[in-house]
């Protein structure tokens, strides 16, 4: 227990003084995930949306895949993306590995088939919902996608911060891929745990502490932003 | 306002810093663990110019990233291992840097003895003997191939060891805290046992036997293998490591007044 008192108090200490590192540390972290989330958002919003609407053949067994991938394992998508960008790797060329564009890789390939799963539920009652309507209209495929996004999008709000939960909060991949260089490729979780593994259960708590107000600010601003959750409004 | 807000946040992820001088070093653990990296790279930095990016993984893994290419050269203390890495001409060459040595951490009650042993191998067949709980590091680093080794010269097979004997298969932080919560016998590197935070009723037991020492040696990644690796940094780094200031700043470091790491480089 009195490891967590030290834990909070080096955590207050850490913030107060503005430590540099940190500082450092938490932006590459908001950098990162921020980006996978866009990225993987840009992907999986339309796609979700997609699959809530249109009919196809293999329709069912795309959403039965779609919703095992959630559990994805990150240490293997962070051994597969490592492998597959290894400069021994079909795409080594580039020289990505080791470098905060490949950690983004691995955590958009993580948080896509999350944010597409849960936007496919949600669409789907929209979806019953709107669907005579947009028909008898005669919109396109385009068009419905378009409307409901834009419908249902404190749904896929949720969706989104369900997906950068699970990218701030990974380890797994960005080890892997990242390598938790120093000034280059260290973030909240890998740092995290750096200072477990030299038995500084302080620092590690204080940072544990930080990437879990991290979280909670950005769900905060994101909401704020969006303004939803207020008096007068849907 | 939020696209804008993530636009900025996509622009500013392509347009990360580009350092002139950059190369990537893969080190074992206890160099990093035992604080002397962040001794080194500094001046480093201060007297070449050479941004030294650090990927810090067991000596198994700082040889497969040596043989893809993804770093410009490895420090690692394996001896065998490493001359295999150059015979298969992965590295142009095995430059040693320094030494420092093993230490047997365990209980302070030490139920097997170890602290009276006569010898390194004495140690380990008083735990074989008495089979407390011992914790391994299992992941094939240089700290692993040195307890195999040691377990074989004592007349042991690893292998063949019943449920007192845990293999973590982490690096030697976590195996020290595990060796810490389970009050058992390890075997670590001096550094990383000394900066280590959480040692609770473990201590050190015995240390000293020549067997122990742990060469540290430099071996850059051969650029007729791999093209892009900065064959002219290693060398460049490689000059500063076996030179004065290398010597006077490893030399020097100690923590809590003991000294950690000999230099031994020697010119060529």
């Amino acid at each position: 227990m009195n490891d967590i008192y030290e834990g909070l108090a080096a955590a207050f200490w850490l913030v107060v003084t503005l430590d540099a590192d940190l500082i450092e540390i938490s932006l590459r972290s908001l950098q990162v995930s921020l980006t996978a989330l866009v990225i993987a958002s840009a992907i999986a919003l339309p796609l979700g949306t997609l699959l809530a609407i249109r009919r196809f053949r293999y329709r069912r067994l795309t959403i039965s895949l779609l919703n095992a991938l959630m559990g994805l394992p990150p240490v293997v998508v962070g051994l597969i993306v490592y492998i597959l960008l290894s400069r021994s790797g079909p795409f080594g060329v580039l020289g990505l590995l080791f470098t905060p564009t490949a950690m983004i890789i691995a955590q958009v390939i993580i948080i896509t088939p999350l944010i597409a799963s849960i936007t496919h539920q949600a669409m789907r009652e929209l979806w019953a919902e709107y669907h005579d309507l947009l028909i008898s209209l005669n919109t396109s495929g385009r068009q419905r996608i378009m409307t409901l996004i834009l419908d249902g999008r404190r749904n896929l709000l949720t969706a989104s911060l369900a997906g950068f939960g699970r990218a701030i909060g990974e380890v797994g991949a960005i080890m892997i891929v990242g390598g938790n260089i120093d000034n280059a490729t260290r973030v909240l979780t890998t740092a995290i745990a750096l200072e477990t593994g030299k038995g500084d259960f302080a620092l590690a708590l204080a940072l544990g502490f930080v990437l879990i107000a991290l979280a909670i600010g950005v769900n905060i601003a994101i909401h704020w932003l969006s303004r939803t959750e207020r008096e007068g409004r849907w | 306002m939020i696209g804008r807000l993530l636009a900025g946040l996509a622009v500013s992820l392509f347009t990360s810093v580009a350092s002139a001088e950059e190369m990537k070093l893969a080190v074992t653990t206890s160099f990093e663990n035992s604080g002397l990296s962040g001794v080194l790279l500094p001046a480093i930095r201060e007297d070449t110019g050479i941004d030294v990016r650090l990927l810090v993984v067991g000596t198994g893994q700082a040889l497969r990233l040596g043989q893809a290419g993804d770093v410009d050269a490895i420090l690692v203390h394996s001896r065998s291992a490493e001359e295999a890495f150059v015979a298969e001409g992965y590295g142009t060459h095995r430059r040693e840097i320094m030494y420092n040595d093993f230490v047997f951490i365990g209980p302070v009650d030490d139920p097997a003895a170890v602290g009276i042993a006569s010898s390194a191998i004495d140690a380990l067949q008083k735990i074989g003997d008495a089979r407390p709980a011992f914790v391994s590091r299992g992941d094939d680093s240089g700290t692993h191939k040195k307890e195999l080794s040691l377990w074989r010269q004592a007349g042991f097979k690893a292998d063949t060891f019943g449920g007192w004997y845990r293999q973590v298969g982490a690096g030697m932080g976590a195996s020290l805290n595990t060796a810490s919560g389970l009050n058992a016998y390890i075997l670590a590197d001096r550094a990383s046992w000394l900066n280590f935070g959480n040692k609770g009723d473990l201590a050190l037991l015995y240390a000293g036997d020549p067997v122990l020492f742990n060469q540290y040696a430099f071996l850059p990644v051969n650029p007729e293998r791999h093209a892009h690796v900065r064959n002219d940094l290693a060398e460049k780094l490689e000059a500063w490591l076996t030179g004065p200031r290398a010597q006077e700043l490893i030399d020097s470091y100690s923590i809590n007044g003991e000294t950690l790491f000999t230099f031994n480089a020697t010119a060529q």
